[in-house]
């Protein structure tokens, strides 16, 4: 189109240039139809609006230099607002809003994203956090006590007899050096969280409703489901007219909670030291519902507590500090649960000692 | 222990259960069934695990008996008919030397008995028990410690030289025991022996000179309870774990001795032979008043209530149910009851007791059998009503409440840190609790504060870790030896000072990094951490806490006074209100070294309990102003011994509140820029001016810079041109 011939003037009323011009804007918004690549976007340009043999000169020269004088404000005029289209044309075709520029603009958005990553919280932590909020929600307060105990406090007073097989040293890890002292003021690495338990009776009179997570150590070799250091989580509840239908209805509650309300529990018999009658738990499977599977062993209930009502003989230890728990007027009961058989559980790990490793490939499965 | 249903239906006329049935019941009763295998037409064989302190249970009729109380039938006496004794001219002389060892001792004499091979019920069961047979004698004695669990021995009275005695071995004697092993005995063995020699380790082992052989025709069978502790030290002396060792050693049943002795002679006897005088039983009063004579036990309905609460039928245990449970066990439920007029507190508060009506307990004397020595006390019974009721026929019920739930102190000051932390890209990690003595010593705060364990589980374990420091660079090696180079974590634990006679535990916490900054994808280029990495992620957490001053500082490298581990030029200490709260830096290249890490290690402990001991801080919002804030930049050249902190502290000395914000734009050394003179830095200072009140007027922000000018020009800064 750069060669086309010059058009003429059909006069110069009002009503001639309006036409002269009308046809020029036609031509405008033809030619500009096209202006999708940046070649024909300079092409139009060039065409239109090039210092030498733009199109707008070439016709502006012809038409104003025979225009009488005062025809030639009009024809300026005009020529003004046929530029400003030209112009608003390249705009609309090459301006930062325009298709083509924001075309020229468009990324890869199926690379990946930049990830700015986020810390992982651990399995464990995060589980016994989970377990300590059903309780809290219950009206349970967290307690802890020290990881480095006394004998009284880790077996004495929780009714285990002097010649208990947890008191072996094959157990039991001790602190160095603790022979010359008489039994119940030796210290050793706390095999449970239970003493927490005591150390909190002695402390407060009833009621007590407390739940105790915490680290223990037991002089275990370390196998795929065995580690020297493990974690806990206790309970214990103590009030007058506490019942050991009170402890099932308190589990039960909890593990549906903490598993979802179709989960089931079940208690059978058993026995621990300091409490009686002692029961363990069981709850249906939450992965199979029951069904059978792989983490249920195909049973379809897997067992997971350890409780029962607080043996009156350790309230008979704690009343030597707190005259209140009267093993006659006051119950209560007391459970306690494995962090790490939980946490392996619920995430399918399958050896114990990823938790205690610091392997980032495993922690950060976690983020 | 393998258990036939048959054999059990042999004590229980009214059986009507199926095996299966029978199976979970027990096994929710706490006598658990692990396995049922059907034997067709003989029932089924149970493949049981009674726990230790049931020994009772751990036979046929204890089962049975079980069964009979769970379901309230009949249970079958066991009493095995005998034919009339031939007259002897004495009883067969029996003495017990030892009676702190031997509670009771019964002898029974068959004479002119044929030692063959059992038939009958005893073949058959034994067969289905997949029990090897022996002699009907041998196989007797084993066939009653199945059924009734009371073990008995059968000794061959012509190898008997004169009277039984029953007293202490004497040092060194020796026996051969029936496994064919020369034994040396202990003064605290105990031994059933005649007048020349040892012939058994009693409750343990019989000798080998005095057993049963095809020969044999004249038969000593011995029946007795013996003292549990002095048969579990024996059985550990010797390492001879028995059947009859394992229970006699958790309390056999002081009354059985005639029963079992009776069963094993009317087995023997089928086959032939006579009983040869009168049965011989001898019963030490003291033994007999600490077992089967114990006092009975004040037990009350009212109790079994209150620990047990809301049965199935929200009626709770009723007395008639309680009753049949215990005297279904053995138990003797006195008709006699005593009431026991008390008063029951329902509030545990005096303030707001609420004065209860008098409570009649009525209290019942329970007579506890013989076979049940685990029963002591009144929670035992209600235990057993519990147990045997069915744990699962309680309700589920919640307890009222009226406490009010307190967190711990410092439970949401850990919460911030740990989510602080995850937030900045830092992954929570759990170590071990213990450390070699060579890490405990480079790692304590104090010198010889770290605490030894006793019997460690490894050299390697062999110390309570004073510091968190060292299991972080554990964790770290341990991924860089997996190729896992980029990893930023922390450790939220206890650390353990003092001495084996006082362990003092602290909350700390540790963080440790290597590698590249957790910034992962193509767009940017990524970038070794450093230094100032942690150092941000330290002042941000400090930051969450309330304080006056925050600072950051070091101790001259040959002070000793910064941890030995941290490299001297590139480590910090942290201080909080001029409480130190902790060090961190680049790991000591001599540690690295020793530790073989392959690359930059930054670690660092912070000691939390003193951090606890600061306020979280609460925002408080600071009135923002509407006037325009205007940014100045300033180019110092400075010498680059003069820290930042210096130049930071001038600055806010000029006390000028229009200076809203002042931070270091960038840092050029004279590597980096020719412009810079040797030994210097050019350092861009960025400044953000803003009134609250006005919009600042140009000749105040040339004041206020002259100012800045100045007070850097008095640290021996040169404004660049
Ligand atoms: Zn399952």
């Amino acid at each position: 189109m750069s060669q086309e011939a010059i058009p003429s003037l059909g006069g110069y009323s009002e009503a001639a240039l309006d036409q002269a011009f009308a046809a020029l804007a036609h031509e405008v918004e033809a030619s500009a139809q096209s202006l999708t690549s940046a070649e024909a976007v300079e092409a139009f340009r060039l065409h239109w609006l090039g210092r030498k043999q733009g199109r707008l000169k070439s016709i502006s020269d012809a038409w104003l230099k025979s225009a009488p004088v005062e025809a030639k404000k009009l024809i300026g005029q005009r020529f003004n607002q046929l530029k400003a289209q030209i112009e608003s044309r390249l705009e609309s075709a090459t301006g930062a809003s325009s298709q083509n520029a924001l075309d020229a603009e468009a990324i890869d958005i199926t690379l990946p994203g930049t990830h700015r990553a986020l810390g992982a919280e651990h399995p464990l932590i995060k589980t016994m956090h989970e377990m300590v909020a059903v309780f809290q929600r219950m009206g349970y307060s967290v307690g802890v006590g020290p990881e480095v105990e006394t004998d009284f406090y880790n077996f004495e007073s929780l009714n285990f007899p002097p010649g208990h097989p947890a008191r072996d040293t094959q157990d039991t890890l001790v602190v160095a050096n603790q022979e010359r002292k008489p039994l119940r003021d030796r210290l050793l690495m706390r095999t449970h969280t239970s003493p927490v338990q005591i150390r909190t009776m002695e402390q407060q009179p009833p009621p007590v409703r407390i739940v105790i997570p915490g680290k223990v150590h037991r002089n275990d070799a370390a196998d795929a489901t065995h580690s020297p250091i493990f974690h806990q989580i206790e309970g214990l509840c103590v009030d007058i007219d506490v019942t050991f239908s009170d402890l099932k209805g308190t589990l039960d509650h909890a593990m549906k909670e903490f598993f979802g309300s179709s989960v089931k529990t079940r208690f059978f018999p058993s026995f621990f030291p300091f409490t009686e009658p002692s029961a363990d738990v069981q709850i249906s499977c939450p992965f199979c519902g029951g069904k059978g599977c792989r983490k249920c062993k195909h049973s379809g209930w897997i067992e997971l507590l350890g409780c029962g009502m607080v043996d009156p003989a350790v309230f008979g230890f704690v009343q030597q500090k707190q005259p209140a728990y009267d093993p006659k007027k006051i119950s209560g009961f007391a459970f306690g649960m494995g962090v790490d058989r939980i946490a392996m559980m619920k995430y399918g790990i399958s050896d114990i000692s990823l938790l205690y490793s610091g392997d980032a490939r495993f922690l950060e499965q976690f983020a | 222990m393998k258990i036939l249903s048959k054999w059990l239906r042999s004590y229980l006329p009214q059986f009507n259960v199926t095996d299966r049935q029978l199976a979970d019941d027990l096994t929710l009763r706490g006598i658990a069934v692990e396995g049922v295998f059907d034997l067709g037409a003989d029932g089924s064989l149970f493949e049981m695990d009674i726990t230790t302190n049931r020994v009772d249970a751990m036979n046929h009729y204890g089962i049975a008996r079980e069964a009979a109380t769970i379901y309230g039938l009949k249970l079958n006496p066991l009493h095995p008919t005998l034919p009339q004794a031939t007259p002897a001219l004495k009883p067969y002389p029996i003495k017990i030397e030892a009676p702190e060892l031997c509670g009771r001792f019964t002898a029974r004499v068959l004479r002119n008995v044929k030692i063959t091979q059992s038939t009958g019920i005893v073949a058959e069961r034994f067969h289905l028990l997949e029990q090897k047979l022996i002699s009907n004698a041998v196989d007797a004695t084993n066939f009653v410690t199945m059924a009734m669990g009371h073990p008995t021995h059968a000794f061959d009275l012509d190898k008997v030289e004169g009277g039984i005695l029953l007293r202490r071995a004497r040092k060194g004697e020796k026996l051969k025991t029936l496994d064919g092993i020369d034994r040396t005995l202990d003064p605290d063995d105990l031994v059933v022996a005649d007048e020349k020699k040892a012939l058994a380790i009693a409750g343990v082992m019989g000798g080998w000179d005095t057993m049963i052989t095809p020969e044999t025709t004249n038969i000593l069978v011995e029946a007795a309870w013996f003292d549990p502790g002095t048969v579990r030290r024996s059985s550990k002396r010797h390492l001879l774990h028995t059947d009859a060792s394992h229970r006699f050693e958790r309390g056999a049943d002081f009354n059985a001795p005639p029963v079992a002795s009776a069963l094993v002679s009317s087995i023997i006897l089928e086959a032939g032979g006579e009983i040869g005088g009168d049965f011989v039983d001898i019963v030490i009063p003291e033994a007999e008043r600490r077992t089967a004579k114990r006092p009975a036990i004040a037990f009350a309905v009212s109790e079994a209530q209150r620990i047990l609460g809301a049965t199935e039928d929200r009626k709770g245990i009723t007395a008639s149910a309680a009753k049949a449970i215990l005297t279904g066990l053995g138990c003797e439920v006195s008709a006699d009851a005593t009431v026991v007029t008390s008063s029951v507190e329902k509030n545990l508060d005096p303030s707001r007791a609420v004065s209860s009506p008098i409570a009649n307990v009525v209290e019942y004397p329970v007579k506890l059998p013989s076979w049940r020595l685990d029963l002591e006390r009144e929670i035992d019974l209600i235990e057993e009503i519990a147990r045997v009721y069915g744990y699962n026929r309680f309700q589920n019920t919640l307890p009222s409440f009226e406490g009010a739930v307190v967190e711990l102190p410092w439970a949401e000051k850990e919460s911030t840190i740990r989510t602080t932390l995850r937030g900045l890209g830092w992954t929570e990690a759990v170590s071990s609790t213990f450390c070699s003595a060579a890490d405990a010593a480079a790692f304590a705060p104090q010198p010889n504060s770290a605490v030894p364990l006793g019997n460690p589980l490894s050299e390697e374990a062999g110390m309570l870790r004073p510091s968190l420091a060292s299991g972080m660079l554990g964790m770290l090696a341990l991924n860089l030896n997996r190729d896992m180079e980029d990893v930023m974590l922390f450790e939220l634990g206890t650390v353990f000072h003092g001495s084996t006679d006082r362990v003092e535990e602290k909350p700390s916490l540790s963080i440790g990094a290597t590698g590249k900054l957790p910034l992962e994808g193509p767009h940017q280029p990524s970038r070794e951490l450093d230094f100032y990495d942690m150092k941000g992620s330290i002042e941000a957490l400090l930051g969450k806490f309330s304080s006056k001053s925050i600072y950051f500082d070091r101790f001259p490298s040959d002070s000793g006074l910064m941890p030995a581990w941290l490299h001297p030029g590139r480590s910090a200490r942290a201080v909080i209100d001029g409480a130190t709260v902790g060090y961190f830096g680049q790991l000591h290249p001599a540690e690295a070294q020793r530790r073989k890490l392959k690359q930059l290690v930054f670690v660092g402990e912070i000691y939390v309990d003193r951090l606890y001991r600061q306020n979280l801080r609460q925002p408080v919002v600071r009135e923002l102003s509407r006037f325009q804030a205007v940014r100045r930049d300033f180019s110092f050249i400075l010498s680059e011994t003069t820290p930042w902190a210096r130049v930071a502290e001038a600055l806010s000395a000029l006390g000028i509140p229009e200076l809203q914000n002042f931070e270091v734009g960038e840092i050029l050394s004279d590597k980096d820029s020719k412009l810079v003179p040797a030994g210097h830095i050019s350092l861009l200072l960025r400044t953000v001016f803003q009134a609250t009140d006005r919009t600042l007027q140009e000749e105040e922000l040339q004041n206020y810079a002259q100012r800045v000018v100045t007070a850097v020009e008095k640290l021996g800064g040169k404004l660049r041109g």
